[in-house]
């Protein structure tokens, strides 16, 4: 039944996927070469001169690049933390309310976030935050004089890690809705026939519940502890607040394609992958190890 | 499940629908905000007199919007690329997530091509080696650069290829035997039984499409074949860093003020309208997509 036919279909539909592939991720990766290079743009690769590890000596000793390591370790590891707090306090609120249509509601509304680019709510944020912005209208009625938000290092971490958690808080509960809703019936029965209250009932079956979720999504999140936001970061930085906002890959950008130090971005960003690598193949282990889940 | 109910589990209730009514406004309060001082007169918007409510009600930035062909031109470009990016991820979605969704008896060779996925997904040179391979192509200027590189949207060739791998064999083998061949069990069997998952994933790709800036950005060398949100970002958002540098907190100040933040509202609005023309169909279908993640298992 099952022919050669078949068979040769079968790798005809593969084949312009995988061409586009080898083309468009393969294929640069060993354009990663030229981290080992005094990198000229206009002539070929394979005819540029050949720096050994210079690239990655001189990055070391920069004092931007160590300043770039640590921004974006602090920044995602806030992300990391509120937004795994955040979501599944929200969930659980969530899952408190029998009214459909009300859940339904608030649902589709602190979704909609999720959705808008960064460059929007830069956009929007930027408003907001301006010095005539609504947020500075607000601190005056308190008498407190007006701040440059995004001027400030005092405060540009904290707007990106909470306007992160503002547009990701919704969408990431999902998950634990799902696992909210998994949790059997019965075992609130039998808790409200033993006299549970409500936040006994909470504590000893609802969180017992999503813990395996919340286990895994946590130590997935690890993998991620390299990734800041480029996207918001980007939009929303600026020299001034290079000293706490600047990640490694707003860095990569700015002095690869801006400066055109291709070398020494291609080394700073592959020296990121290899960490990133590192970091999910642990994040898999323990993924693995503590809640029984492999990706691969 | 409803037992009784005390009077301190009322209040408990209470307190809980206040307290995600707040979180509820929170979110949606900037976008509210951007809408009133889009329809606010430019003084009060510059007098900081907008709170909730447009002050000065008048449509006069929206008009200058609609004779800048810029944007227009921009926002052509971004609907462009979403008819194009999207028919292309719909479709190689589909050709690749069939035959590797077979088993390994039928389609030997999956197992290669399965893994090579899952490396590309993993492994990439970065940004500087694909922004080399883009330009020695000749792809600058031309939508294929914005289009091309995420051709192939690993994450969901997988996740369609999971949602295959479920259906009832007897729907394939009831085609088969009736002579179709591989081509014609995908598209008549296949694709009509998936579409609510294939709707879902579609419409992800879309909406990463019309949101994505950056590649507009690296790529496109003028100014006018930029996508919208690479334009919006350019005009909107980006203040120059040279400029930043040498300037004095108070002369910042001034120039924070001095921008058109009335007309930047409208246009962050307009670019927003086919994101919100197509949320509720997002909101219907992407329940199920995450269900469908979560049961890869």
């Amino acid at each position: 039944m099952r022919s050669k036919k078949w068979l040769l279909n079968y790798h005809l539909m593969l084949l312009p996927g995988i061409l586009l592939l080898i083309v468009f991720s393969t294929i640069p990766i060993f354009g990663v070469v030229i981290a080992f290079q005094n990198f000229i743009p206009g002539i070929p690769i394979f005819k540029q001169d050949w720096a050994g590890l210079d690239n990655f000596k001189f990055m070391f000793q920069l004092p931007d690049s160590k300043r770039v390591f640590v921004n974006t370790i602090v920044i995602a590891s806030m992300k990391i933390v509120l937004g795994l707090l955040i979501p599944v306090t929200f969930a659980l609120l969530l899952n408190e309310i029998r009214v459909r249509s009300f859940k339904r509601l608030v649902q589709t509304i602190v979704y909609l976030p999720h959705f808008m680019s960064w460059v929007i709510l830069s956009g929007i944020l930027i408003a907001m935050l301006s010095i005539d912005g609504i947020v500075n209208q607000i601190i005056g009625l308190f008498h407190v004089d007006p701040i440059m938000f995004l001027a400030s290092n005092q405060w540009f971490r904290h707007i990106i890690v909470w306007s992160d958690v503002l547009k990701e808080f919704g969408f990431s509960a999902i998950v634990y809705l799902a696992a909210l809703a998994g949790i059997n019936p019965s075992l609130y029965e039998a808790a409200e026939i033993d006299g549970a209250s409500r936040t006994r009932k909470l504590f000893h079956v609802t969180i017992p519940g999503i813990m395996p979720t919340i286990v895994l999504l946590s130590t997935l999140s690890l993998g991620n502890i390299l990734n800041a936001g480029f996207d918001q970061v980007f939009n929303l930085y600026n020299p001034l607040v290079y000293s706490t906002g600047d990640i490694v890959d707003t860095y990569v950008y700015r002095i690869g394609l801006v400066e055109a130090q291709y070398g020494l971005a291609t080394s700073v960003g592959l020296l990121k992958s290899v960490i990133a690598i590192l970091l999910i193949a642990v994040s898999n282990k323990l993924a693995d190890k503590f809640a029984n889940y492999r990706i691969f | 499940m409803v037992l009784s109910k005390s009077w301190g589990t009322r209040g408990t209730d209470i307190m809980i629908f206040v307290l995600l009514t707040i979180v509820a406004c929170i979110s949606l309060f900037p976008l509210w905000y951007t809408i009133a001082l889009s329809f606010s007169d430019k003084a009060a918007v510059n007098a900081g007199r907008v709170f909730a409510w447009p002050v000065g009600f008048n449509l006069s930035s929206y008009k200058i919007i609609l004779e800048d062909h810029k944007f227009f031109a921009a926002f052509l470009i971004s609907v462009k690329r979403v008819l194009l990016g999207g028919a292309i991820n719909f479709i190689l979605t589909v050709i690749m997530a069939y035959p590797l969704a077979r088993d390994n008896k039928m389609f030997p060779g999956r197992k290669y091509y399965v893994w090579y996925l899952v490396f590309s997904m993993l492994f990439s040179g970065g940004l500087i080696p694909l922004y080399m391979t883009i330009t020695e192509l000749h792809l600058q200027n031309t939508i294929w650069s914005l289009v091309l590189p995420g051709a192939v949207p690993v994450f969901n060739v997988i996740l369609i290829m999971n949602f295959f791998r479920n259906l009832p064999k007897e729907l394939e083998e009831a085609a088969v035997v009736d002579g179709a061949g591989p081509w014609y069990t995908l598209m008549r069997i296949f694709i009509p039984v998936s579409m609510p998952a294939l709707a879902t994933v579609t419409l992800f790709s879309i909406v990463g499409h019309w949101n994505s800036f950056f590649d507009g950005l690296i790529y496109m060398n003028r100014p006018e074949n930029y996508p919208l949100q690479t334009y919006i970002q350019q005009l909107v958002v980006r203040i120059d860093p040279a400029l930043m540098q040498s300037l004095t907190t108070e002369q910042l100040i001034e120039l924070s003020k001095a921008s058109d933040k009335t007309l930047n509202s409208a246009k962050l609005i307009v670019a927003m309208i086919p994101l919100l023309m197509i949320y509720p169909f997002l909101q219907k279908y992407f329940v199920h997509g995450i269900v469908l993640g979560s049961v890869k298992e």
